[in-house]
């Protein structure tokens, strides 16, 4: 705590200062953020019925197929959409980590190789272990990952975020090297056949195979909107409110009675379940898991999601995340640059725009919107730039 | 010596002085709030309390009480330990000897967000808010404190959740109405005016419904109307039952508002009195000497 | 259920195994190669240790300022002709060539730390963001240059470069000390102790020191923060480089694009156990993570275990002691 007392303006030169703060605040957004404030405008049914449509457009992906857009000949589409969901559900879980609490995960990957590897070696006929049926791995793929994430994160986040983004970033390439060494996750060979949901079409073919993308991305994109409320739920909530305080200022949070150190475990399990679901949904589509996928440069496209989509924003991550997904399978001649791409792109967006693409506020309070509603009317002059800015996305 | 008679009495009486201003706070932030019990007994017992970085020590064998429902003021010189006393009491320094109790309880050894828990809350000399929230949202951060809700609670939103968001949302309210900047619940704090932030750094501590508020330079940079609102400000506080310390370097403000006062020099306790007597204390004067004090007379 | 998973694991166990007889064989040899090890990390933690004391950032690219380094001596000494097999050459060529590639390979480091440091960290410090800003920007940076090696070079490590043949000294114990281990491990001391002497002697060593301890202050008392900061960058650089010649010379074939960054988390793991902050703390914790890790790995029976055992101690030094052995000493105290 410095000793140094804050900055000592005369009054009134506060109030201008005060005043251009508020312009430059709601200036320097950008189209981005002019897209907030108007969907903050819409009233309740608006916004529901804009985003009934924005879900039907995202179940209809695979199927529209669409020209400019499509990733094919060189890369399925349906499976390509599925792909970009799997990354854009990773990078909702890793956005409460980043995001929300502020702790940089440079490790994510192993949390997802944790699930993929439950459900592979709970369902593969290569696999020695117990079976049970797919379906069934995925809580159990989650329940295993967030006691990974307990486990790491419990020695590291009492200490100085730092030290948690070089842990994390070290546990990415154990995992790899235990996948190697221990004989019972056979390495490189991997495990076949892992397992799928239940159901067969009308020519007795199963629903979910490993060439159609189709009924996978759904499954995925039902699992990401069931996430998004879960997340938007704590979001808007104590929980998301320490969060965000432990970010923005870690000892006055503790002072303010946050039990910082109980919330950041909570953050870190939360983003190592969801890292752990989307890793069970990917082995379970490949239908083969080995050792190979899992490296430390893919837990930085993870990050590249989440920071290029504006860390702190789920409906930005997940953009991201489809975007990071997206770019190496369409533009198949750079797909070799992507990890210098979206390295250079962490740069670049931190000395440029280290709010991302769709910078959003958090919203804290579960009925913050009527609150603000209130405050709005009860000022008898226009609702200030920052007052419009508020209310609830949901 | 002094125009006054000192007796023991006499910080008492000033406080049943004050009783009478509206009761908001209470009743708006904690409804269930017992006011004021045994008022005028200590409520905080710091002893032989020791601080030292390094080779420094900032905080020398330092002993004073906090009477219930009083207002006392801590002073000193620049660099004479005020603010490492704050902080040793809240947990933030681990103190290297002393004892520090709140209502007989131990406050040292505990994590400090339980220290808050206790009954204990602070604003800071620098300002500390979360500023990438609105004012409404750091007063409510404040609240959580006090709130049950788990974290499978708030995922699921049950009942319990819903009932507190409600309440904290009126209650926060409340508190912003308080000390006079509810039009600004909308306003992320980084974008508050200097004196609105401060305002709101008291609004996030009493949230957390503290026994003692502990205020660190409160009216630093401000003018002189500001300073009369704060003191207002700082007499509601107090008459809701709040007991206030308060570190503060203007005489005017200090001499105005408190009941008692410990004056700190070099990191140790040079004197411990009533307003009146810590003026004409010839040791406090040499102290401060060279210091602006508009009321030495 | 945890039985019976338990009872249908592969029997096989050839991938561990605690084998003490062959650690007290190896024991001596194991403890002379770990202190070589030892000494490259502690050279490379120096680095990150110096760059903590005075932005209190991990450089997560400081493993790559490191691979730089390994290329400049990698493309110095090919084309003074060295090759997969050991040189024909007489000793005072060896030695000239080798100094040549060592002040290359210093210079290339170095040179890769301060572009980091005036493009990257600079610009940043002078909007003063969060920490998570700085951290993603190191980590973008390291994996921008790693990215760019692998773009013009590709995914293959570089044809070994061999400097000269180890040629036994003397014996302890019936373990043969080589040449190579000598050189390696007493230059690595020299140059940390030159360090350590310059922080504490020297006007701009004092200069460093004041900017770990207090920015504001030291800059307050007229030390120029911003040439403080970028000297620290090239010191770091330069005795990354000077570590790449040692690596080079123990792992001829090891200069790959990525080759930097296990070493990368290694060393910094030494910076921890020494005491982040603290010069001397990076020698001893260098040695300590190389021997943990070689008995780890002649214990456990596979080269693989060296680093997940350097991870462990990461980890149980930060759960144990998080200020390290011998304490920050250059580090300032926290809130
Ligand atoms: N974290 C720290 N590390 C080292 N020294 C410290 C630390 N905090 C405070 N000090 C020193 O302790 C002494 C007391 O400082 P403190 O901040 O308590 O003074 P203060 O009475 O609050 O002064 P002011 O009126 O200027 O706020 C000072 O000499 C200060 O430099
Ligand atoms: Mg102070």
């Amino acid at each position: 705590m410095s000793t140094t007392d804050g900055p000592t303006l005369v009054p009134d030169a506060q109030a201008a200062q005060d005043a251009v703060n508020r312009e430059s605040a709601s200036k320097k957004a950008g189209p981005f953020q002019r897209f907030g404030d108007r969907w903050n405008g819409l009233r309740r049914p608006q916004q529901w019925a804009f985003l009934l449509i924005v879900v039907a457009l995202a179940y209809a992906l695979p199927v529209l197929d669409i020209p400019i857009l499509t990733t094919e000949p060189g890369n399925d589409w349906p499976i390509t959409c599925f792909n970009m969901a799997i990354f854009a559900l990773a990078a909702v879980g890793l956005n409460v980590v980043v995001g929300y609490a502020g702790l940089l995960d440079l490790g994510y990957v192993a949390f997802f190789a944790v699930g993929s590897y439950v459900a592979a070696m709970l369902t593969s006929p290569d696999s020695p272990f117990l079976h049970i049926p797919y379906l069934w791995t995925v809580p159990v793929a989650m329940a295993v990952t967030m006691f990974f994430g307990v486990l790491l994160g419990v020695p590291t986040l009492r200490l100085r975020g730092d030290y948690l983004a070089i842990v994390t970033l070290g546990f990415g390439e154990i995992v790899r090297i235990l996948a190697t060494i221990i004989p019972a996750m056979k390495g490189q060979v991997g495990f076949q056949n892992v397992g799928r949901p239940p159901g067969t079409a009308a020519d007795g073919s199963p629903v979910f195979s490993n060439s159609n993308g189709t009924p996978w991305y759904w499954l995925a994109l039902t699992i990401i909107i069931i996430v998004l409320l879960l997340v938007g739920n704590l979001e808007r909530s104590r929980v998301g409110r320490a969060w965000v305080a432990i970010r923005e200022d870690e000892d006055a949070a503790e002072i303010m009675g946050v039990p910082v150190f109980k919330y950041k475990v909570w953050a870190f399990a939360i983003g190592a379940a969801v890292g752990g679901l989307s890793g069970a949904l990917f082995s379970g589509q490949i239908g083969f898991v080995n050792n190979q996928k899992f490296d430390v440069p893919t837990s930085i496209l993870f990050l590249a999601a989440v920071v290029l989509g504006g860390a702190g924003n789920k409906v930005g991550a997940i953009i991201g995340g489809a975007i990071v997904a997206y770019i190496p399978l369409r533009f198949t001649a750079i797909a070799d640059y992507k990890y210098l791409i979206f390295g250079l792109a962490l740069v670049v967006l931190m000395l440029w725009r280290a709010r991302g693409l769709l910078p959003a506020r958090q919203r804290l309070l579960a009925y913050g919107r009527t609150a603000y509603q209130r405050v709005a009317n009860r000022d008898s002059g226009p609702p200030t730039a920052v007052a419009a800015e508020e209310g609830d996305a949901k | 010596m002094t125009s006054e008679t000192p007796n023991s009495a006499s910080a008492q009486d000033l406080v049943l002085d004050e009783l009478g201003i509206d009761q908001e706070v209470a009743e708006g932030a904690a409804p269930e709030r017992d006011i004021a019990v045994g008022l005028g007994e200590n409520i905080m017992e710091i002893r032989n309390l020791t601080v030292k970085f390094g080779g420094l020590t900032a905080l020398d064998d330092v002993s004073f009480d906090i009477k219930r429902g009083e207002i006392l003021g801590l002073i000193g010189p620049n660099g004479a330990g005020k603010t490492t006393c704050f902080n040793a009491m809240t947990g933030v320094y681990k103190p290297t000897n002393g004892t520090v109790t709140l209502d007989g309880e131990s406050v040292l050894g505990r994590t400090r967000h339980r220290i808050t828990r206790l009954g204990l809350a602070r604003t800071f000399q620098n300002i500390r808010l979360f500023g990438e929230m609105t004012a409404l949202e750091n007063v409510v951060v404040g609240l959580d404190a006090r709130h049950k809700t788990s974290v499978i609670g708030a995922l699921l939103r049950l009942p319990r959740h819903g009932r507190e968001e409600r309440s904290a949302i009126d209650r926060a309210m409340a508190l912003l109405e308080f000390v006079g900047i509810a039009d600004d619940a909308a306003v992320l704090s980084r974008h508050l005016s200097y004196g609105n932030q401060r305002r709101l750094e008291i609004a996030r501590a009493l949230a957390t419904d503290p026994k003692v508020l502990c205020l660190d330079e409160p009216a630093a940079g401000f003018n002189p109307a500001e300073k009369e609102d704060l003191m207002t400000l700082i007499r509601a506080i107090r008459s809701d039952g709040y007991t206030v310390l308060l570190i503060e370097h203007d005489m005017k403000l200090v001499m105005g508002l408190t009941d008692r006062i410990v004056v700190l020099e070099f990191g140790k306790k040079l004197a411990d009195g009533l307003p009146a007597d810590i003026r004409n204390d010839p040791r406090v004067i040499a102290a401060y000497l060279g210091e602006p004090e508009d009321d030495a007379a | 259920m945890i039985s019976l998973l338990l009872s249908q694991l592969p029997m096989d166990d050839s991938w561990i195994n605690f084998d003490i007889q062959a650690f007290i064989q190896n024991f001596w040899s194991a403890t002379f190669d770990g202190l070589t090890f030892g000494a490259i990390y502690g050279l490379v933690a120096l680095g990150y240790t110096l760059v903590y004391g005075v932005l209190n950032l991990i450089n997560f690219a400081h493993s790559e300022v490191f691979i730089v380094g390994c290329y400049g001596i990698f493309f110095t000494l090919s084309s003074l002709g060295f090759g997969p097999s050991a040189p024909n050459l007489s000793v005072i060529a060896i030695i000239g060539d080798l100094l040549i590639a060592l002040v290359v390979g210093m210079l290339a480091a170095a040179a890769m730390a301060y572009i980091l440091e005036r493009v990257a960290y600079r610009p940043l410090r002078k909007r003063n963001p969060p920490r998570l800003v700085f951290l993603i920007t190191a980590i973008g940076a390291s994996f921008t240059i790693q990215y760019t090696i692998f773009l013009v070079r590709g995914p293959n490590p570089e044809p070994a470069v061999t400097m000269f043949i180890p040629t036994p000294v003397f014996d302890v114990f019936g373990t043969i000390v080589d040449s190579q281990q000598i050189i390696i491990v007493l230059a690595a001391v020299i140059m940390m102790v030159g360090v350590d002497q310059f922080i504490n002697r020297s006007r701009t060593g004092r200069g460093i020191r004041a900017v770990a301890q207090d920015p504001d202050t030291a800059t307050l008392m007229g030390v120029n923060r911003d040439r403080i900061i970028v000297t620290t960058f090239i010191i770091g650089g330069l005795l990354a480089g000077a570590a790449a010649l040692f690596y080079v010379m123990k792992i001829p074939s090891g200069v790959q694009y990525n080759g930097g960054f296990v070493l990368g988390i290694k060393a910094f793991a030494a910076a921890v156990l020494g005491g982040i902050g603290n010069v001397r703390g990076a020698l001893l914790g260098g040695l300590l993570l190389g021997l943990i890790g070689n008995y780890g790995q002649i214990l456990l029976g596979n080269s693989q275990w060296t680093d997940v055992v350097a991870f462990v101690v990461l980890v149980l030094v930060l759960l144990i002691k998080p200020t390290g052995i011998l304490g920050q000493s250059m580090g300032r105290s926290r809130a």
